[in-house]
């Protein structure tokens, strides 16, 4: 499985071979074709473009862009701006994190959501505010945030 | 040669050098934390900044910054102090630096700048992050709690060592040192155990087991010494 993974890996980013300095480019390959850069894929890239491991983490980390870890099959797009700030979105998320386990960055282990913050949804009177795939949800609070994430769950069976 | 004056005193540097170098050799100290013999510098802790009259009284961090000719460069003020201070302030702020329970206790450069710039309390609030110690390595220890990010382990690493085993992760104030993927220490692919990081880290983050409270003492001049007797290419 790793070596089908690894030899796949190396397919993809054989046009960055041996140049360090298009590191990011050969990321943003597998990641299009995987979805996610999982670290088995991150050390192949690394050897194939010829930098320390501890570069490409540098960079998986850095950039919001980069996931190592596979998307959830719904997106859940938290607010995190000042007008949902103010309004308790730390209070939401605690909620989600209670939920499903999980916090902003990553996703559940029923592989269901995948969770992310984000700046102002421009729905700032329903604040706060979460986005479900297209579907917006405002005036958040923890027992409703667990409402919905269960209609989900209960969906998905 | 290249003529400057730091702290109104003539001094002279060769092509190269930097303000920091010119003035260590012209026995004027500079505070420093991230900066060490032998790395390369990269100007991330601000605490040797220096103001360059003629510039306008620009502040540039000295270890980073090339003698050039006719620099009349203030090292020592009153103001450059107090903007020292807030550094480091921010640096005790940002962690947990209870120095009391630390195995670097009196052996610290953090510590020591503190009792150089006279900065005996922090006016910032303290963040008390909650942070792990990486205890996986047989031979060292990583505690978070006391990392300032100066990224000397990093640079002694890669550059002297070449194992490249460090590096910072995330950004901003989750940023962390990690090894190789993010892996623990002691599951490094990539560690020699050779213990130069150790020795480069400033503060009591990067340690040897085995040491108790106020043990460690750093020896971050043996990177110059291991790389001065390397053959040149
Ligand atoms: S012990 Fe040596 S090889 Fe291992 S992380 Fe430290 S400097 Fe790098
Ligand atoms: S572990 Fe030590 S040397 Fe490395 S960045 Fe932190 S304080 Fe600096
Ligand atoms: S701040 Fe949350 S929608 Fe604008
Ligand atoms: S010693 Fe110059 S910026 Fe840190």
């Amino acid at each position: 499985m790793n070596a089908d993974l690894e030899t796949r890996v190396a397919e993809f980013a054989k046009a960055y071979a041996g140049q360090p300095s298009e590191l990011i480019q050969a990321l943003h390959r597998v990641q299009s074709e995987l979805g996610y850069v999982p670290p088995a894929a991150q050390a192949a890239v690394a050897r194939v473009v010829g930098v320390p491991l501890s570069q490409v983490r540098g960079v998986i980390t850095f950039y919001h862009y980069f996931r190592a870890t596979p998307v959830g099959r719904h997106t859940l797009r938290l607010c995190l701006g000042t007008a949902c700030h103010v309004r308790g979105a730390d209070q939401v998320l605690k909620a989600i994190r209670e939920e499903l386990g999980v916090g902003l960055g990553e996703t559940s282990s029923d592989g269901l959501f995948t969770v992310e913050g984000v700046r102002c949804l421009g729905a700032c009177g329903l604040a706060p505010v979460m986005m479900i795939d297209e579907e917006v949800y405002g005036k958040l609070d923890p027992k409703r945030t667990k409402r919905i994430l269960r209609g989900y769950r209960e969906k998905a069976e | 040669m290249i003529n400057l004056r730091i702290d109104d005193t003539p001094v002279q540097a060769r092509p190269g050098q930097t303000i920091l170098t010119a003035a260590c050799e012209a026995g004027i100290r500079i505070p420093t934390l991230c900066h060490v013999e032998a790395l390369t510098p990269v100007g991330a802790c601000r605490l040797c900044l220096v103001e360059i009259r003629n510039w306008n009284g620009r502040l540039v961090p000295a270890c980073a910054t090339p003698a050039q000719e006719g620099l009349d460069v203030v090292a020592h003020s009153d103001k450059l102090t107090a903007l020292r201070r807030t550094i480091l302030e921010l640096l005790f702020a940002e962690r947990n630096h209870i120095c009391a329970f630390c195995v670097s206790n009196g052996h610290c450069e953090l510590q020591d700048l503190a009792t150089e710039l006279g900065m005996d309390h922090v006016t910032f609030p303290y963040r008390f992050p909650s942070l792990p110690v990486d205890a996986s390595h047989p031979k060292f220890g990583l505690d978070h709690n006391r990392c300032v990010l100066c990224g000397r382990c990093v640079r002694a690493c890669s550059e002297v060592e070449g194992a490249c085993t460090w590096g910072f992760s995330g950004r901003g104030v989750e940023t962390r040192v990690e090894a190789d993927l993010g892996d623990p220490w002691g599951a490094s692919r990539t560690c020699t155990a050779c213990g130069k990081c150790v020795q480069a880290c400033p503060v009591g983050a990067l340690f040897e087991k085995g040491k108790a409270t106020a043990e460690q003492v750093k020896r971050p001049e043996i990177l110059a010494e291991v790389t001065e007797r390397r053959p040149r290419a």
